[in-house]
């Protein structure tokens, strides 16, 4: 079994086999075929707890206290202070997405290419499945116990190189603290989502491009690159909408002091502090539009990437 | 190819110091309650507090009650989609896939409007049924981890043939379901439920938004509240996010873990 996030239909082989129409049974009568009713549970829930949900705040977002049409609460989500909310939001995940992915790919393809022992690959993939889920409050404690200001790295780095970084300008409750500690759970989601594509370059491309000729450099600029980087990208679009929707890891380290959307909205499902419940759906509708645009991209690019990684 | 070979150690030895130095800082920060001497004193705190219990036992009732609707809603629908509607899947597939996209706290904002107590459909009307409604959204969350599981398990078995077999000694759905197909995914099952157990029991936001009294609450609040307990709580809930991926390798066979979003 893959890592869901690469791909969420494994075994695509098996997709275009479609099953012969089944004997009659008792399902079918009188012309009619009644098999539907048996997905009925499936799709009353998706109803309830996925759609008419999401719906209703995505309707919310479009109307006023009345219940009118109207485009205000778009409008108002262009007030400073919720701008600020989301571009920090948008910040925190793309640096923590690009991070995570440029040492998730680097660590990833050491382990797998790199030549090492087959035992570092497992140790890697075992260990990615554990530090991805690990996340949210936890998380947020233990990086508060290494790099606050008496943590355990941050007190290393005072006593033995007599350097402290927090006269150095670092905070943990920043916009770097937020990136770095979100990068702990990026790096190995992104080891996982791309250790099947860095399997799919095979040696041989490898061997046969040496014996044309080319260099390590030419390898990588005609031949890995331009297969992996769709997969790349996406992956990166995937951390990014897994960053950005965050709240647990934000609001423990940070509590209110980093304003990051998420932690806006919470505030605003807990006290309406921007006394305008509406404001508040149209701010969720911002949400959703965002994290469903880097899905949308990411689909996309692993459909170009499935023609090579087989 | 010997200097490649030595790049690819310093990147694992820099991936391993990034991953264990804020696990060991945590650990040490643990032992320091007492002022000059490490001790465990921390924990004994922790471990005597009866929220700890209480909110543990409250996450794991939950997760358990997750587990078992999860495996009720999603094997019989992968079974059927498989068995008669397979031009269903990609509709399926892409519902099964909208936890991964809408962010949860959105979700629960929704719930939170649509099942409020002067609404058709009053889950948050009650203790009951508050309950109810933060374990279908648990549901929700691990929905996409529970139907990629169980979905690859039932591509690895011949559903038609086994189903038929049934059929023709005179089975009924529920003695095929529950005496046939189930028993041919469990290995799938299980690393699902391991998997909706690791995200279920430390989850904060949903539970915060819902007011229930659950294990990620908690952590907060001691986490806004006190110095070294919460680094005893993040071991804690560090050994027990290992324990449910070290069952998921077992039975999932040496398959690498699988992802979750509860972040």
């Amino acid at each position: 079994m893959r890592p869901l996030a690469v791909q969420p239909s494994p075994g695509l082989p098996g997709e275009g086999l479609a099953i012969p129409p089944p004997p009659a049974t008792s399902l079918w009568v009188s012309g009619v075929s009644w098999a539907w009713v048996g997905i009925v549970p499936f799709f009353v829930f998706a109803l309830m707890f996925l759609i008419v949900p999401t719906s209703f705040l995505v309707v919310g977002g479009f109307q006023d206290s009345q219940g009118h049409f109207t485009l205000r609460n778009l409008q108002d989500l262009l007030q400073p202070t919720i701008v600020s909310s989301y571009l920090i939001s948008i910040k925190v995940s793309a640096a923590s997405a690009i991070g995570g992915a440029l040492v998730g790919f680097a660590l990833a393809y050491a382990a797998i290419a790199g030549g090492l022992p087959t035992w570092v690959r497992s140790t890697l993939m075992t260990f990615s499945g554990v530090a991805s889920n690990f996340a949210g409050v936890p998380l947020a404690f233990a990086f508060l116990a290494t790099l606050g200001r008496t943590g355990l790295a941050t007190a290393l780095l005072v006593n033995v190189f007599g350097f402290n970084i927090y006269n150095a300008g670092f905070n943990l409750l920043s916009f770097w603290g937020l990136t770095i500690t979100y990068m702990y759970f990026q790096i190995p989601l992104m080891v996982l989502i791309m250790a099947p594509a860095i399997d799919g370059i095979k040696r041989e491309w490898r061997e046969a491009s040496a014996n044309l000729g080319a260099n390590t450099l030419e390898f990588w600029r005609y031949i890995a690159l331009p297969i992996l980087w769709p997969p790349m990208l996406g992956s990166t679009l995937l951390l990014f909408a897994n960053a950005f929707g965050a709240v647990a890891t934000a609001y423990a380290l940070t509590g209110s002091s980093l304003n990051i959307v998420t932690i806006v909205l919470f505030a605003q499902i807990r006290g309406d502090v921007l006394h305008n419940p509406n404001l508040g759906y149209a701010l969720a509708l911002g949400m959703i539009l965002i994290t469903g645009l880097s899905n949308a991209a990411y689909i996309w690019l692993r459909g170009r990437s499935e023609r090579w990684l087989r | 190819m010997k200097r490649g070979r030595l790049v690819s150690w310093l990147l694992i030895v820099f991936g391993v110091l990034y991953f264990s130095v804020p696990l060991l800082g945590t650990f040490e920060f643990s032992l320091r309650l007492l002022r000059g001497v490490y001790s465990l004193a921390a924990y004994r705190i922790v471990l005597a507090d009866p929220r700890f219990g209480a909110t543990v036992a409250y996450s794991t009732a939950l997760a358990v009650a997750t587990i078992v609707v999860g495996v009720l809603l999603v094997v019989p629908t992968a079974y059927w989609i498989q068995l008669r509607l397979p031009w269903l899947r990609p509709v399926v597939e892409f519902i099964t896939l909208l936890p991964l996209v809408i962010p949860a706290i959105v979700l629960v904002f929704g719930y939170l409007r649509i099942y409020n107590s002067s609404s058709v459909l009053p889950f948050t009307g009650s203790e009951r049924t508050t309950d109810l409604l933060l374990m279908f959204s648990y549901v929700t969350l691990a929905l996409p981890y529970m139907y990629r599981a169980v979905d690859t398990g039932l591509r690895a078995i011949d559903v038609r043939t086994l189903t038929e077999a049934a059929q023709s000694l005179g089975a009924g759905w529920s003695t095929i379901l529950l005496g046939v197909i189930l028993p041919n995914v469990r290995v799938a099952v299980l690393s699902g439920a391991f998997l909706t157990f690791a995200i279920v029991i430390g989850e904060f936001t949903m539970a915060s938004l819902l007011d229930r009294p659950a294990f990620g609450p908690y952590l907060q609040n001691i986490g806004a509240n006190r110095a070294y307990e919460p680094a005893a709580l993040s071991i804690i809930s560090f050994a027990i996010t290992w324990a449910c991926m070290g069952l998921l390798q077992v039975f999932g066979r040496g398959t690498p873990a699988q992802v979750a979003g509860a972040h």
